[in-house]
């Protein structure tokens, strides 16, 4: 299946760094998909030459197919930056409409569907409000639903549950599931880890300008497991190292093995079954990609890329 | 352009809506208007009261050193220097003797120093009344003198332009007072809306919605729509201004006795003049709005008024996109602007105080180059403009001026553009005007 989106060999360079180095992927139709990276790896220029606000130096973008055209394209994006603005003095209904419209929605189509989306996510005593009386985690459902209201192809969200009360963030997150299903496809990008271990379908991870990572969240984590298994038993203290296995981490019920090269799981197992061990659960225990993110990216200076110097 | 339009319409509702804008609006003519009679009441009533003693040895001066409202001249033998205000004179003035040889003091002693204007009326009195009494000596009677004293009062300085054949009638005055005020109304709107613009993108920077616009749309048309939205606005506020202002005063002509109101008109009909008996009839406040409407007639106002638009226009553009684009460098602090700003504000507080000369001297080599070089041209132009065209101003200047402020604003408006993509969507950065220079003309990001 053609992609939806597909950079190639993306490079965009300010004065003193490549901002962007020789950054591919691509983005299938109807997939959530993660943009990880520390804060200055990239991540935001990126963004902005997917949306047009930037061009890249080198390499091409290609949309549907057809190389990214910003001035056409623009209308089948939705775009939610990480620092969102709203006008604080302007009412909610206009602003939406305003904001609408600006996306080259006519005032009635605009009207309808800002109508639906205020209903669906129980905003539509907001109407007359001002975004200045509004807490931090209304706004963002506010911006959010200003992003998807043109029904863009592209959804791009840039740190979407911050601020956000549990509640609705799970409101929100099906409302990302939904749009999904119905063939939107979602650009996620965000440092939390968990929510993208729970959202995303595929995920790339940029540092320092360069993409260090690409695959399904089940892939990465099966490449970056390090063979360890959790044992639930009553009888914890009473195990051992072994040939096939070693005792990372002992507590009173639960204990991690590391099995041994050459050993299989079921080995380690069949041993512990023979050494009468009451087993309660055996699970193999795949790193987080917290634990990936944190081991790819500590020690590469990459925090100090952070300020820009243009 | 659709989302230009769109972005002007709420640049413009929301500012137009506002109720400061009303305010504004509707208190300004009022304001202008009171301040215009209570200066002119101020000026009649609030003026101070002198009494003058006098120590003349001549004796011939005591004639001509008439009372008036502000003078009361008194010849009391008794006084000297030491206890004039002991018996209630504010100042003395003492006379020497006359020598026609030698030039000599006349001083004047006072408690509170007193204004230039007086004491220039009273020099000039004291000189017409020996400038008398040479003539007098010199063979000439005294009533031959008074005769030529009332025949000579007749000169009163019409002044006309020449055009072509034709010849025009024009005031000084007036253009002056025209040139002024209009260079005045586009100093201060320069600054209201200039600083307006900038307020307003600053605005969207920090609020960060500049973001999630520039999604949407591309930097130079959120720019722009800002820059005319706003531009808009001060175009209504002059129009409003206008109407209410030219109402205000029929309404105020309305309430003017009948008589008087059929005295104007005759006078109007009569082209001033009025045989014998009639002159006789109109009094003083006809013969006082006639001559001012007379005045206000010879300036050339649909001229005027569409320069003052077409320079408004022109110089809020000019400048509208240099604080558009300081606007965007700017981050949270606002002082951070005001350094910045100062480039832009200097050449129009630099305008202005040409304008004020201009008003004056319209024809001299600043105020050629002034009102060519669009820097300054919108405020200059104006105050020549108000001596004539062509007479004070060619055609040619004034087509190139035009023109040069033409290319001005879409010169600024395109470095602008340069400078505001970048800065909009620059945060945490302190910027000054060598690395705004150098967004201008280096590679676009």
């Amino acid at each position: 299946m053609e992609p939806l989106l597909s950079l190639q060999q993306l490079q965009k360079y300010y004065a003193t760094q490549k901002a962007v180095d020789n950054i591919s992927f691509d983005i299938q139709k109807g997939s959530i998909f993660g943009l990880l990276g520390p804060n200055g790896a990239g991540k935001t220029t990126l963004l902005r030459m997917i949306t047009g606000i930037f061009y890249p130096d080198q390499g091409q973008i290609m949309l549907e197919g057809a190389p990214f055209n910003p001035t056409e394209d623009i209308q089948k994006i939705g775009y939610m930056p990480e620092e969102r603005g709203m006008y604080k003095k302007m009412k909610i209904g206009e602003q939406a409409l305003y904001l609408a419209q600006l996306k080259g929605l006519s005032k009635a189509d605009a009207m309808e569907r800002i109508k639906y989306w205020f209903k669906k996510l129980e905003m539509e005593s907001w109407w007359n409000k001002k975004v200045e009386d509004l807490s931090k985690g209304m706004s963002q459902k506010l911006q959010f639903v200003i992003t998807v209201l043109h029904e863009p192809k592209l959804i791009i969200l840039d740190e979407p549950f911050s601020g956000l009360d549990p509640l609705n963030a799970n409101l929100i997150k099906d409302e990302i599931y939904g749009l999904a299903k119905k063939g939107a496809t979602i650009i996620f990008s965000t440092h939390r880890m968990e929510q993208v271990e729970e959202i995303c379908d595929h995920i790339v991870l940029v540092n320092l300008g360069k993409k260090i990572l690409d695959g399904t969240v089940k892939d990465i984590k099966q490449q970056f497991k390090e063979d360890l298994f959790t044992v639930q038993t009553p009888q914890a203290n009473s195990i051992q190292d072994t040939d096939s296995f070693k005792v990372v981490n002992k507590e009173a019920t639960e204990l991690v093995l590391k099995i041994n090269e050459g050993f299989t799981s079921n080995q380690v197992l069949a041993q512990l079954i023979k050494d009468n061990i009451n087993i309660v659960g055996y699970n193999e225990l795949l790193p987080s990609l917290n634990d990936i993110f944190i081991r790819l990216v500590e020690g590469t200076h990459a925090s100090t890329r952070a300020f820009q110097n243009l | 352009m659709n989302k230009t339009w769109l972005i002007i319409q709420r640049e413009y509702s929301t500012r137009v809506k506002n109720k400061r804008f009303l305010l504004v609006t509707f208190l300004m003519p009022l304001l202008m208007i009171g301040l215009i009679f209570g200066s002119a009441y101020l000026s009649s009533t609030g003026t101070e009261q002198r009494k003058i003693a006098v120590i003349d040895p001549n004796g011939f001066i005591q004639s001509s050193l008439k009372n008036t409202n502000q003078i009361e001249f008194a010849f009391p033998k008794e006084v000297d220097t030491n206890n004039y205000s002991q018996k209630g004179f504010t100042d003395i003035l003492i006379l020497p003797k006359f020598d026609k040889t030698n030039k000599s003091d006349y001083i004047l002693r006072s408690k509170k120093s007193m204004g230039l204007m007086l004491q220039n009326s009273i020099s000039n009195n004291i000189n017409a009344a020996i400038e008398d009494e040479m003539l007098k000596e010199a063979g000439i009677r005294q009533n031959t003198l008074d005769s030529i004293h009332k025949a000579s009062q007749f000169a009163e300085l019409k002044a006309y332009e020449d055009k072509g054949k034709e010849s025009k009638e024009s005031n000084a005055g007036l253009a002056m007072g025209i040139g002024y005020a209009s260079g005045f109304l586009i100093y201060i709107t320069l600054f209201i809306y200039g600083t307006m613009v900038m307020r307003g993108v600053m605005e969207e920077k920090t609020n960060r919605i500049a973001e999630v616009i520039i999604s949407s749309v591309k930097p130079f048309e959120l720019m722009l729509g800002k820059v005319i939205g706003i531009g808009a606005v001060g175009l209504t506020q002059f129009v409003l201004w206008i109407v209410l202002i030219t109402s205000l005063t029929s309404i105020g002509m309305g309430l003017l006795p009948a008589d008087i109101q059929h005295q104007v008109t005759t006078l109007q009909q009569h082209n001033g003049q009025m045989g014998g008996a009639g002159m006789a009839q109109a009094s003083e406040s006809a013969m006082r709005i006639y001559n001012m409407q007379h005045t206000i007639a010879t300036a050339n106002w649909p001229l005027i008024l569409s320069c003052f638009v077409f320079y408004f226009l022109g110089g809020y553009l000019f400048y509208a996109a240099l604080f558009a684009a300081v606007g965007s460098v700017v981050n949270e602090d606002p002082q951070d602007a005001q350094s910045l700003v100062f480039p832009i504000t200097m050449p129009i507080i630099f305008s202005y105080i040409i304008t004020n000369m201009v008003t004056q001297n319209p024809n001299t080599p600043l105020a050629f180059w002034a009102s060519i070089i669009p820097l300054s041209s919108p405020m200059v132009m104006m105050a020549r403009i108000a001596y004539g065209v062509p007479s004070a101003v060619s055609y040619w200047e004034l087509g190139l001026s035009m023109f040069l402020l033409i290319a001005g604003f879409l010169f600024t408006t395109w470095l602008s553009g340069k400078i505001y993509r970048t800065g909009i969507l620059m945060y945490g950065k302190k910027v000054n005007w060598k690395t705004m220079i150098k967004w201008a003309f280096n590679k676009q990001f």
